[in-house]
C-alpha cells in the first residue's frame, strides 16, 4: 500500500465527468468553466460536441486504452490521458484544475486508474472525484442497452440526477433506487439542467485518504438512521436495499432484482482487526477478486492503533493510511465496502470476520 | 574544469540543440531561445510538445499543441511546415532527403522536402515516429508494437508486434535494430533483418532519453540512477549481454542520456540537474555541472565536441564547456 497523501498540496486536482450523451455533461461543465470562483480549467475532452465548450485551454484526445503488460486484465490505462496531462503539466502556470470528459461510452476505469498506475502522472495530479450525469428519463433505458452506464454510476463518487423535471415523482424515485442499488456509497443529487451547488462537483477529495470521512459514503456511517443524512430527499421504496438493520448481521449484499442491474455492493462490519491478518486478507482480496471489484472503500479499526485507518481501492490498485485519532468515545468499528459484479458475499464476510483481533 | 555558461529561462526546456554552432533551447510554451551575440528569442509553435534536431540540415523541427509543424534553423528563422488541425502534434522525426514526419492522434504525416504530405493511418494512435537512417522508410510507435512504413513506394507496412504501449521508437544507425521506449519500465528492440526480440527490463522508472553512441555501438538510456547503456556491436545486439551501468548515484535518477559524437563517453543528466560526463571504457565519471532548479531534460554536444547545451524542466538551461 502507498500513501497517496504525499505530494496533495502541490498535484492539480482532476474531476472526471462521466455520463451518457445528452445526460447533461456539456451544460455542467460549461457552469465549470463560467462561474465566477477565480479558478481556470484545462479541458480535456474526446470528442468535440455539437454544443460549445467555452474555455481557452481544451485538449480533444483520442481515447487510448492500454492493458499494462503485467498480466492483469483490469489494470488498464488511458494512454492518451498520460500524454495529454505531462503535456499540460509542463506550462502548469495556465490552470488550477483539469477537468477530463469522457464520451458516453467510456470506461470510466482506465481514466481513473491513469491517475494511480502512472507514475508520471500521479506525481503531478490527484484524482479529485469521478462524477456522472445521469437524465432520469433515460437511465432505465440506458441500464438495458449497455453496460458502461452501470459501470458509470457504480463507479462514480458524485452521481448529477438530471433532468428531474422530465419525469414524475414516481419514476424519479425509482430512478434513484435504481442508482442507490447499484452504488450505494455515491451522492446523489437531483438535479434540472445540472444545477447544482459547484462544491458538490468540485474538490470532493474522494480519493485522498485524509478526507475520507468528509465524503463517508453514508452507509459507512454510524448506521442507525442510515442515508438520511447525506440529502434530505431520499425516497424508499420496494427496491431499495441497504443493511439498515444495524443489529446482528454486519454485511450485505445484493445482486440487486431491479431489472438490468449487474453491480452488486457488500458491506462489511466488524470489530477491531488483527493487522497481521487484516493486511495480507485485503491484498489477496484485491488480487483475487481484483477484475471484479469496482471501488471499495472502507475504514478499519486495527487493535492496538490509536488512529483510524482509511483504505480505498479501484479493481486490483489498494491504497490505505493512516487516517486521524480515533475520537473519544467514539466506536472502534471496521466498516468496508465492495461494489462491483460476482461477489461472493458470504465469502468475503467469514474472511473478514477472521481478521478480527482475538 | 568545465565552465557553465548559463541560461535561466522561465519554463519547461523540450530541446536543447546546437544550430549552426549557436546553442537553442525550446521552451514548452513554444518560444526558442538561443545565446548568439546575446540572448535572442523566436516564437514557433503555440505550446510546444516534441522536438527533433535533424542533423542533416542543421534545423530543429517542432510540433505542438496549436497543431502545427515548424522548423527552426539557425539566426532565429522559425518557418511553419505544416499544419494538421485543432488536435495536438504530439510527436515530430526527421529523415532522409528533407523528409519530416510528424503525429496527431492516429495519423501519421510525412511531409516530403519538395512540400507534397502522405497520411498513414493508424487503428490506434501514434506514440512516437523516426525514420530509419536508410532508404525512406519511417517506424511509428503504437500500442502492441511498431509499424514500419516506406513512405516513398507503396506496399504494405511491417508489423513488429509485442504485447504493451509503446510510447517511442528509434532505429539503430545502420539501420539494424529498432528499439522502443515502453509505457512499463522496459525498452523493446527488435533485429530488422530476422525479427528476433530484445527485451530490456529492470528499469526502475519510465525510459524517456534515448542516445546512440558514435557508430551505434552502444546505446544509451535513463530511467534508473544510472545511465543504462546496452551494447550493439554484435550481430544480435544485446541479446545474453549485460549492460553497462554507468553514472551510478544512489540520490538521483537519470533524466537524460546524450552521447558523445566519436568518442564512448556519454553526458548523463540527473533529475536533480546535475551533468556528469562518463566514459564506457573504464566508467571514469567527470562533473560538469552541479544540481540546479529542474530535472535535466535534454542535451546535445556541438561538432566541435567541446561544447555540452542542456535544458531543464525548471529552465535553468545553459552550455557547458569542456575544454575550459
Amino acid at each position: 500500500m502507498t500513501n497517496a497523501m504525499s505530494d496533495a498540496q502541490t498535484q492539480i486536482p482532476v474531476t472526471v465527468l462521466t455520463g451518457y450523451l445528452g445526460a447533461g455533461k456539456t451544460t455542467l461543465l460549461n457552469r465549470i468553466l463560467s462561474e465566477n470562483h477565480g479558478k481556470r480549467y484545462a479541458v480535456i475532452v474526446n470528442e468535440f460536441g455539437e454544443i460549445g465548450i467555452d474555455n481557452e485551454l481544451i485538449v480533444e484526445s483520442d481515447e487510448e486504452i492500454y492493458e499494462m503488460n503485467n498480466g492483469c486484465v483490469c489494470c488498464t490505462v488511458r494512454g492518451d490521458l498520460i500524454r495529454v496531462v505531462e503535456g499540460l503539466m509542463r506550462r502548469p502556470g495556465r490552470f488550477d484544475a483539469i477537468v477530463v470528459e469522457t464520451t458516453g461510452l467510456a470506461d470510466p476505469v482506465p481514466v481513473a486508474q491513469t491517475f494511480f498506475m502512472d507514475d508520471d502522472v500521479r506525481s503531478k495530479t490527484r484524482l479529485d472525484a469521478v462524477v456522472v450525469l445521469v437524465d432520469a428519463k433515460h437511465l432505465p433505458l440506458r441500464l438495458k442497452d449497455s453496460r458502461e452506464a452501470e459501470d458509470q454510476i457504480a463507479f462514480a463518487d458524485v452521481v448529477v440526477l438530471n433532468k428531474t423535471d422530465l419525469v414524475t415523482p414516481e419514476e424519479l424515485s425509482k430512478v434513484e433506487a435504481t442508482i442507490r442499488a447499484i452504488n450505494p456509497a455515491a451522492r446523489i443529487h437531483r438535479t434540472t439542467r445540472a444545477g447544482l451547488a459547484l462544491s458538490e462537483v468540485l474538490d470532493r477529495g474522494a480519493f485522498d485518504l485524509s478526507r475520507a470521512l468528509e465524503n463517508d459514503p453514508h452507509f459507512l456511517e454510524a448506521h442507525d438512521d442510515h442515508d438520511h443524512h447525506d440529502h434530505d430527499h431520499h425516497d424508499h421504496d420496494g427496491h431499495h436495499h441497504h443493511d439498515h438493520d444495524g443489529h446482528d448481521h454486519h454485511h450485505h449484499a445484493h445482486p440487486s432484482d431491479i431489472h438490468d442491474v449487474t453491480v452488486q455492493s457488500v458491506s462489511l462490519r466488524g470489530g477491531e482487526m488483527d493487522p497481521k491478518k487484516f493486511f495480507p486478507w485485503i491484498e489477496k482480496i484485491t488480487q483475487m477478486e481484483g477484475p471484479n471489484i469496482l471501488r471499495l472503500k472502507g475504514i478499519i479499526a486495527l487493535k492496538g492503533d490509536a488512529d483510524r485507518y482509511v483504505i480505498q481501492g479501484v479493481h486490483m490498485i489498494i491504497e490505505g493510511d493512516h487516517q486521524r485519532a480515533w475520537k473519544d468515545g467514539e466506536k472502534h468499528e471496521s466498516r468496508l465496502v465492495f461494489i462491483g459484479r460476482e461477489l461472493d458475499a458470504e465469502r468475503l464476510k467469514k474472511s473478514f470476520d477472521a481478521c478480527q483481533a482475538a | 574544469m568545465p565552465t557553465v555558461a548559463p541560461l535561466d529561462l522561465q519554463g519547461h526546456c523540450i530541446a536543447a540543440v546546437f544550430l549552426d554552432d549557436v546553442p537553442h533551447f525550446a521552451l514548452a510554451d513554444g518560444a526558442v531561445h538561443r545565446l548568439d551575440h546575446g540572448h535572442k528569442t523566436v516564437q514557433a509553435n503555440d505550446g510546444l510538445l516534441a522536438a527533433f534536431h535533424d542533423a542533416a540540415n542543421d534545423r530543429l523541427i517542432t510540433g505542438g499543441e496549436d497543431g502545427k509543424v515548424f522548423s527552426v534553423t539557425a539566426g532565429g528563422n522559425a518557418a511553419e511546415l505544416a499544419s494538421a488541425g485543432k488536435k495536438w502534434i504530439t510527436s515530430v522525426a526527421a529523415g532522409p532527403q528533407g523528409a519530416v514526419a510528424y503525429a496527431s492522434g492516429k495519423i501519421a504525416f510525412v511531409r516530403f522536402a519538395d512540400g507534397k504530405t502522405r497520411e498513414f493511418s493508424h487503428p490506434r494512435s501514434v506514440e512516437g515516429l523516426a525514420f530509419s537512417p536508410k532508404g525512406m522508410r519511417f517506424g511509428v510507435a503504437r500500442y502492441n508494437g511498431a509499424t514500419l512504413h516506406f513512405p516513398a513506394a507503396d506496399g504494405k507496412p511491417v508489423e513488429l508486434e509485442w504485447a504493451g504501449a509503446h510510447t517511442g521508437i528509434t532505429f539503430s544507425p545502420d539501420g539494424a535494430f529498432v528499439v522502443t521506449t515502453m509505457q512499463e519500465n522496459a525498452l523493446h528492440g527488435w533485429k530488422l533483418a530476422d525479427g528476433k526480440h530484445m527485451r530490456m527490463t529492470g528499469y526502475p522508472g519510465k525510459v524517456k532519453s534515448l542516445s546512440w553512441s558514435a557508430k551505434g555501438k552502444w546505446l544509451a538510456s535513463s530511467g534508473a540512477p544510472a545511465a543504462i547503456v546496452w551494447p550493439f556491436s554484435g550481430k544480435d545486439g544485446p541479446m545474453g549481454k549485460a549492460p553497462l551501468e554507468l553514472g551510478t548515484r544512489g540520490n538521483a535518477m537519470v533524466t537524460s542520456v546524450a552521447c558523445h559524437p566519436s568518442q564512448d563517453v556519454v553526458a548523463v543528466g540527473y533529475d536533480d540537474g546535475m551533468v556528469m560526463a562518463v566514459r564506457f571504457t573504464d566508467a571514469k565519471e567527470v562533473l560538469l555541472r552541479r544540481p540546479g532548479k529542474g530535472a535535466i531534460t535534454s542535451m546535445m554536444w556541438d561538432r566541435q565536441e567541446r561544447r555540452v547545451a542542456f535544458g531543464s524542466a525548471a529552465g535553468d538551461c545553459g552550455v557547458i564547456d569542456i575544454s575550459a
